[in-house]
Formats: C-alpha cells, structure tokens, sequence
C-alpha cells in the first residue's frame, strides 16, 4: 500500500508555546486513520498544516507526494476537507451551494454536473436541491458539507470534528459514507472526540500537548493493557470506592466511567476477589467487581497519564 | 481558470446579497435616506429672519427701507417696537433674531444728501449665520440706498458689481450635495466589503475556501465586483435623485464622472477589504469602517469645512483623505463642466488611493491564506 500522508518530525511553534511538537506518522493510502485528543492538544494546528494553510516550523510532511511547505497550492488540490462547523452558505440553496464550491475547486461544467449528482444522491438531498442551506436538519448539512468536500474527487480527504452536534444516526450513517469513501480508495484523516468512531478507524494517534503520544491499530494501542488488566468497580459510592482503590498497593490507576469506576491493576497476578475483600475491609459496599476488555478511552486516559508523568507537570 | 473561481465568487456573492435584506437595506436605502436627510437638513441658506423695527423717522423714504428688507425674503417683520430696550427684550427671548433701528430724520438727511445711518442689530450666538444675515442686511441696504438716492447724488466712480459662477445664487445645496455623494457612497462601500468578508470569517466558510485552491486574486475580485456594481449604481440613484431633488446641474462629462466615481469606489473597496483582514468580528469590522469613512468624510474632505481655513497641521492631513480629491473632481465636473484634463491631478490622487488600499488588502489576504 503507498503512502497518502507521510508526516515526519512536524513541528509548529507560536512563539514558545509548541501547538504540535516533533510529530511522525504516516497514512497509508485507503485508510481511515483517527486522530485523538484532547481540545488543544495540537489536532487542529496539525489538519492545518496538512492542508497548506499554516507553515510549519520546522519538520516536513508530504500530502498525495506533494510537499505541504514548498506547494500548498498543489495539496489543496488533492485534498478535501470539512470542518466542524460545516462550512456551508447559510443563505444559498443546496445547489447554488454545490455550484459555488465545485467553481471554486474550478470544475468545468461537465464535471460539475456530473459530481453535482453524485452529492445529491449520496447525501440523499434528492428534492431538497433549492431548500437553503439553512433550513437542513443536522444530518443534511453535514452530509452536504462532505460533499461539497469532495466534489472535486480528492484523493485525501481531512475531517476535523465533523460530526459535532449530529444525532446518532445520522453520525452512523455519515460514517458509513466514510467507509465507503475508503473502500473506494479514499485516504480519509479524521478527528474526533467520539471514542466509538475512533474504534472504526483502521488506525489510530493520540496526541497530547502537540506530541504524539500513541499509535497504531485500536487493537494494537489496546496492548497496553495487555499486563495490567483493568477491574470495572460498581459501588454505592463510587467516588469513595475510588480513593479507597487509590490506597491500594497492586493498583496503578483509576478513573471513574459513569457510575463506575476502572481501576488498572500493576500486573495481571491481582485478583478481583482479592481487590473485593481490601474494599470491603475499607467499608466500601461492592455491587460488582468484573475484569473488563480496554476501551480506547482506557488508552486514551492512560497514555495521556504517562506521558505527563513523563513530562513531570501537567500541561 | 482564474475567471472560472471568480466567477464562482461573484455568483455566490450576489446571491448571498440578494437573500441578505439587511445588506441591501444598507446599500439601497440608507443613501437615499442620508441624501433626504443630509440634503434637506445641512442648508445654510438663511431664509425668514425674524426682524424687530424700530423706526423712529416714520416718512415714506423710512417705510420703503424696511418693505426692503420684508420684501427680499429673508427677513420676516415680526415686531414694531418704539425702545431699544424693547429689542433687548426681543432678542434675548429669540422672538427676534435682528433689528432694524432708522433713527429720526432719515427720511430728511436722505433728501439733503446727508447719508444717514440706519443700525441693523444681529444676535451673533451663531458666528456663521450672522456673518451671513449681515451680508443680506449689507446688501439690502445698499440697495435700497442706492434707489433712494437716485438722481440726489454722483454715481460713485468705481464700483464692484461682483458675479458668482456656478453657482449664482450661492445656494449651499450646490456646494454640499457632491460631499454628500462623496460620503455617502464611501460609507456604504468601505462597510458593506468590510462586513461582507468578516461574515465569513464568523461564520468559518471562509476557512473552508481559504481550503480551496483558489487564488487570493480570483477571490478578491469576486467578492468586490458584486459591490462594485452595486454602489455603481447607488450612485448613479444619487446623482439621479440630487438632481431632481436638489436641482444638481449636470455641466460637465458622463464619461468623466463614471471615471471619478469607479476610482473613488474602488479605493473604498480596496479600504473595506483592508479593514476586513485586520477585524475578526462584524462589530469590530463596522466601527472601524464607520470611522475610518465616516469622520475624515466628513471633516477633512472640504465637504463641510473649507480645507484652506484649516490649521496647517490638518491640511496636511487632508492630502490622505480620499474623498478630498474625488470632491474637487466631482464638483468640477457636476458643478462647473471642467474637462477631464483639468483633473488630472485629483484623479491621479484616487488611482493611487484605489491600487494602494487595494495592494494592500491583497497581500494582507495572501498573508492571512499562507
């Protein structure tokens, strides 16, 4: 498989506060590939510079072989891109919102007409073509905004946050536009807060405070785990329950998931029943206590945890 | 290629502005209406002052000075009083803005070739307005003397007969409405580009363009031709308007005056764009369009104040205010006819004006994309 997007040793700076800070990856074309992270940790300024609109600092990344420093012109014509907010005219119809984005991409006339209908199906706008913009549910504007995004056939698409403030179908059904937009090929770079889409990416980067934290497969960035299993607590106090799993010595970590809370354990040696009667001991009333698979939000939170204890403060 | 995005620009654009009822309220309507309101309302005319007498000669010869006066039109008769303490009180209520006192015997040193005096008393609170309701007494004086005189004394040997060109009646309206033009199309033109991009910015399709491949050109020229059209035609309604409203002559070339106005325009075009890559929200992008439009207009232009009775200080600061130069212009070719030749200089003034504002925001743009 060739490479879509080849980043190496990215970095931008503003002023001495480093947004994105010595970052490597690659994207193999055809891939969906998440990026995760927390607000601020250096996934925008990265889209940003991918896309041609920022100039790095130092570092280079190559998007569909082109370089993004010495021709951003040339990668903005490889790339589509669509943003959170869904960047449509509010006051332009779908068509004329269509129209203006496939001119500005500077498709002819045939082309247009011909990707014009493609988006429309694809969108499922079909009798929706003269409604405005602003008058679309959610999940309309959303779709549209992907297809005004790719009207001109890039082979790399970037989506930062796209499906903020969408109902869950519609994320469902916007994300099986995803996957079919990279079974065709499409090389597909998405950002997200939503751990369940990032679970249908193929792979996977964290990023925290502009460095790269992990990467790989989910189920690669997972292994982590793999001797430190994790015991999901249910107490009647969870918040309680949690200080007292703190105290304990074979536990590393914890955090609270809902109701619950996941303790990581040092070595795969500790058992719940064990860690039970040390909890009950304390005076904690222990609903259940059941070893439970990783969830990238696991990783998330332990990756993010380690990398700070690393960079002794955290950020 | 470049053609093709613009175009996609310009499209969009004039859409956006055809559903916008604000914007067009704003380029249609609040011109005429600031040309209503302006036009009417700035009129330095001096008509119907109100006149106290005192005539204490009471003859034929005194009688006809004060008909004179009522008959000239500018003074309305609204008390006789028999006391100069009688027009104190007159005065200081308003009930008169001017006197007109002929002392005893006027009608009898008139006969005798004795050059009586008469006094005209003017409240000078309004320094501009009584200079001028002197210059009407002055004259209505003068006159009046003048026939009283006749065949009692010599022609004087010399006389002025001044003539006023352009403009014989001196009717401020003449003078101030190409101003108006100046300031009303500057407004409307440097707000409504200036807003028009920084929308974008609020609402993030501009980062969705800026994603494009679309040249900071090809953008440019297709988001400002729509307005350029549009304050095109502004003002012609203007000048349209003026001239029905306000009796504009039209003296000089078409051609000139469409030259003058898309210069101007462009400047103020260029001026919008400007403010627009600088501010981030629209309330920002209004103020700083209101006041970088608005006052020097306003003040600095000679719209309203001479530039020569300036200090020398803001003279000098009126050399970089645009519509200084498109006023000479336009008033020259409205007003007076003046070949096109003649304004050479102020229409180098505005070419330089348009392609620096407009240098400018292109490369701040390219900056802002890169």
């Amino acid at each position: 498989m060739s490479v879509a997007i080849d980043v190496s040793h990215l970095t931008r700076r503003f002023g001495s506060f480093a947004a994105v800070d010595d970052v490597s990856f690659d994207v193999k074309a055809g891939e969906i590939f998440g990026f995760l992270g927390s607000n601020g940790a250096g996934k925008s300024t990265t889209i940003r510079m991918l896309c041609g609109l920022l100039k790095p600092t130092s570092g280079t990344a190559t998007v569909g072989g082109v370089d993004v420093t010495s021709d951003p012109e040339g990668v903005k014509r490889r790339i589509g891109y669509m943003s959170q907010r869904f960047s449509l005219y509010e006051l332009l119809t779908v068509d004329q919102n269509i129209r203006f984005f496939g001119g500005i991409y500077g498709l002819d006339d045939a082309a247009l007409a011909r990707r014009r209908a493609f988006v429309i199906e694809m969108a499922g706008l079909q009798g929706r073509e003269r409604t405005l913009a602003r008058d679309l549910a959610g999940g309309w504007r959303q779709r549209l905004a992907l297809g005004c995004a790719i009207l001109h056939e890039p082979a790399i698409l970037f989506l930062d946050e796209p499906t903020g403030g969408v109902d869950p179908l519609s994320r469902r059904q916007f994300w099986r536009l995803i996957d079919e937009l990279s079974h065709s090929g499409v090389t597909v770079l998405v950002t997200t807060h939503y751990l369940d889409e990032a679970e249908r990416c193929h792979r996977v980067a964290l990023i925290d405070a502009g460095r790269l934290a992990a990467i790989g497969t989910t189920a690669e960035v997972k292994r982590i785990f793999a001797d430190r299993p994790i015991l999901e607590v249910r107490a009647a106090n969870p918040v309680e329950a949690m200080r007292q799993l703190d105290a304990l010595p074979e536990v590393e970590s914890t955090s609270l998931f809902g109701t619950a809370v996941h303790a990581v354990l040092r070595t795969p040696s500790s058992t719940p029943a064990g860690i039970r009667v040390a909890l009950e001991h304390a005076g904690i009333a222990v609903q259940s206590i059941t070893p439970v698979a990783p969830s990238l939000e696991d990783v998330f939170l332990d990756v993010i945890d380690r990398a700070r204890a690393r960079g002794g403060s955290a950020a | 290629m470049i053609g093709r995005k613009a175009l996609a620009v310009y499209r969009k654009e004039l859409r956006q502005i055809a559903r916008d009822r604000r914007t067009l309220l704003i380029l249609v309507f609040v011109p005429a209406f600031f040309l209503l309101l302006y036009g009417y309302a700035l009129n330095w005319d001096i008509r119907h002052i109100a006149l106290a007498v005192e005539d204490r000669d009471g003859t034929g010869d005194s009688r006809a000075l004060v008909a004179a006066f009522v008959n000239s039109g500018y003074f309305d008769r609204v008390a006789d009083v028999q006391s100069p303490a009688d027009i104190d009180r007159l005065l200081n209520l308003n009930t008169a803005r001017a006197a007109l006192v002929i002392p005893e015997n006027f009608g009898r040193d008139l006969v005798n070739g004795l050059r009586p005096q008469v006094q005209v008393i003017i409240n000078g609170d309004n320094a501009n307005t009584a200079t001028t309701v002197m210059g009407y007494a002055a004259s209505i004086v003068q006159s009046a003397g003048a026939a009283l005189f006749e065949g009692q004394l010599r022609e004087p040997p010399v006389s002025i007969e001044p003539r006023i060109w352009y403009n014989p009646e001196l009717r401020s309206t003449l003078f101030l409405v190409p101003g108006l033009i100046a300031y009303i199309l500057m407004i409307t033109a440097v707000i409504s580009t200036a807003i028009s991009i920084v929308r974008e910015k609020e609402s993030g399709t501009i980062e969705q363009v800026r994603m494009a491949p679309i040249d900071t050109f090809s953008f440019m020229v297709g988001k400002s031709i729509p307005y350029f059209l549009i304050s095109l035609t502004s003002a012609a309604l203007i000048v349209f308007a003026a001239m029905l409203l306000f009796g504009l002559p039209m003296r000089g070339n078409w051609i000139s005056l469409l030259v003058a106005v898309s210069l101007f325009i462009a400047g103020a075009l260029g001026q919008g764009l400007l403010i627009s890559t600088a501010a981030e929200t629209q309330q920002v992008a209004f103020q700083a369009a209101m006041l970088s439009s608005f006052l020097p207009t306003l003040m600095l232009s000679g719209f309203i104040f001479p530039i020569s009775s300036m200090p020398t200080a803001l003279q000098l600061v009126t050399y970089v205010v645009p519509a200084r130069y498109f006023l000479v212009a336009l008033r020259g070719i409205v007003l007076k006819g003046v070949p096109i030749a003649v304004l050479a200089p102020q229409l180098a003034a505005l070419t330089v004006y348009a392609l620096a504002m407009l240098a400018l925001a292109s490369v701040r743009l390219a900056r802002e994309r890169g």
